[in-house]
């Protein structure tokens, strides 16, 4: 049974991974917002930001825009799940001997690998840009770890909000939140310049430790302590959402 | 193993305050056509649903293939194929590409060879290789038939096969489900229309607000009502009867309908 479930959730990943290819318009959509976002930060607002270091500002913002383009594209994943809910196809997929798991599992690791694609997309544009780091290997698989981390929690927020949804708009609207989240943290400015009550939000809400530890990742500077409280909400969240994605997942079939 | 390729008995299912299913009881022999026959809203879906292991019944039991439904779900879907109410294809791909799917997913040798011995046989050759969005109603419904029928599962749940398709993909459909039964696969098949239920099946149950009312030969159904009075009635052509002439058999339509259901895609191209 394992061993199906693995090559299962293999065969749906190549049927939901060759939907993408044939859309491919959703990683570009994925990617389009945070570069215009980047645009105007950098070149529109940036000079007049003080982010009281000598790094450039696009090193700066860089992190929180990776976060932003991640949380606008996990969307697709609770769309594409509840267009395949709508359709026949689900049911399908239930009624046959395959581990009922790898049905979501395959939507979650398509999730990955898109979003991975966005965030290159993205970082590509950024070194256009002026983006520089001096990073070492480890620190990028690091930075990489943690994207994927974060991809994974989103991406199963995403498939509770997908099997939960009662039209297509409920499927996506979830995302909002979570791209405006990055905005009140110390993505675009540093928390100190923001009023107490904002500021205190801001340091103690995940995005903030997430975005620090990957902008001192990407500096070369040692991670502190921020890193465990970047991992703590991470998998805080993954645990959560995935643990509420298989309970609605189960009460949607009894 | 006995005969009996499906047995019910005293299924009951609620959703909230509906009682949808009040205990529900027949069984299907082997091999044979059963139709449930019941109006919407009688429970026929959730009745199928439970069947195949996608709802769990609130009360009673109901063996598949002599395989308890409720404790031994994985070996239920072992021995079933479900053809939902809604043409249970993935639109994106190609027909091809759904097939070659459905036998990867049931483990099946040779993949690519299976789906081109059913493309064929339902006339989807052509079509093949054609994202299954631009399909007409009746070669999605072919489409999703012969997906259900990748590795050769012993009993197959048909929920209202032909709603929404026109009278000749309908005796299409009925064409098939007949190849099945001569075959030994069970079929076990919902449906609303009555000579859906006459043309096909070797038992007929009636589902009337979650029970069965009747359930018999067509022959026996018949005797409930006095018998039939001979009278004599110009023979008058159905209007089924004049459209099936005018247009001319079912088997040459396949190609027209293709040409058909590009054309309407690609309008529905420009249209955007």
């Amino acid at each position: 049974m394992t061993t199906h479930a693995i090559a299962d959730t293999g065969v749906l990943t190549g049927r939901s991974l060759r939907h993408i290819l044939r859309s491919p318009d959703t990683i570009i959509t994925t990617a389009v917002t945070p570069i215009a976002l980047m645009l105007l930060f950098v070149y529109v607002l940036g000079g007049a930001i003080n982010t009281g270091s000598d790094e450039s500002y696009i090193n700066y913002l860089l992190p929180g825009i990776l976060l932003i383009t991640i949380a606008s594209g996990v969307a697709y994943t609770s769309y594409r799940l509840f267009l395949d809910l709508q359709g026949g196809i689900f049911d399908r997929f239930q009624s046959m001997p395959i581990a009922r798991s790898s049905v979501l599992w395959a939507h979650v690791l398509t999730s990955v690998v898109a979003n991975l694609v966005s965030v290159a997309i993205v970082v590509g544009v950024a070194l256009i840009m002026g983006f520089r780091t001096g990073a070492s290997v480890g620190a990028w698989l690091g930075v990489a770890g943690i994207l994927v981390l974060f991809i994974l929690a989103l991406t199963w927020l995403a498939v509770v909000a997908g099997l939960s949804a009662k039209s297509v708009d409920g499927a996506s609207a979830f995302s909002y939140p979570l791209i405006f989240l990055p905005f009140i943290s110390s993505a675009f400015v540093p928390t100190d310049s923001m009023p107490a009550p904002v500021a205190w939000f801001a340091e103690n809400q995940p995005v903030t430790s997430i975005v620090n530890t990957i902008r001192a990742l990407f500096a070369g500077q040692s991670v502190g302590g921020e890193i465990w409280i970047a991992l703590a909400w991470l998998v805080g969240i993954l645990v959560v959402a995935y643990g509420f994605a298989i309970a609605i997942y189960r009460k949607k079939l009894s | 193993m006995s005969d009996t390729a499906i047995r019910v008995r005293g299924i009951e299912k609620s959703f909230k305050d509906v009682h949808v299913l009040r205990g529900v009881d027949f069984d299907v022999e082997r091999g044979s056509i059963f139709a449930l026959l019941g109006s919407n809203g009688a429970g026929k879906t959730t009745l199928v649903r439970i069947l195949s292991t996608l709802l769990k019944a609130d009360a009673g039991a109901a063996t598949v293939q002599g395989h308890d439904v409720g404790s031994e779900p994985g070996e239920v879907r072992e021995s079933i194929s479900l053809t939902g109410q809604f043409a249970a294809v993935d639109e994106v791909l190609s027909g091809r590409e759904n097939l070659v799917l459905v036998a990867k997913l049931r483990h099946v040798k040779h993949p690519a060879a299976v789906a081109e011995e059913l493309l064929a046989r339902f006339s989807l050759t052509e079509a093949g290789d054609r994202r299954a969005a631009t399909y007409s109603g009746g070669m999605r419904r072919r489409l999703d038939i012969a997906m259900s029928l990748i590795g050769e599962p012993k009993i197959i749940f048909l929920d209202e096969p032909t709603t929404g398709l026109d009278p000749q993909a309908r005796i299409d459909v009925w064409r098939t489900v007949k190849q099945l039964a001569d075959g030994g696969t069970t079929v076990l098949l919902t449906t609303q229309y009555l000579d859906e239920a006459e043309q096909l099946a070797d038992r007929i149950a009636i589902l009337h607000r979650g029970t069965i009312i009747q359930n018999g030969t067509l022959a026996e159904l018949k005797q409930l009502l006095p018998p039939a009075e001979i009278e004599y009635v110009e023979k008058q052509p159905s209007l089924e009867d004049v459209f099936l002439a005018l247009v001319g058999d079912t088997g040459e339509a396949d190609a027209a309908e293709n040409a058909d259901a590009a054309a309407d895609a690609s309008a529905r191209k420009e249209a955007r």
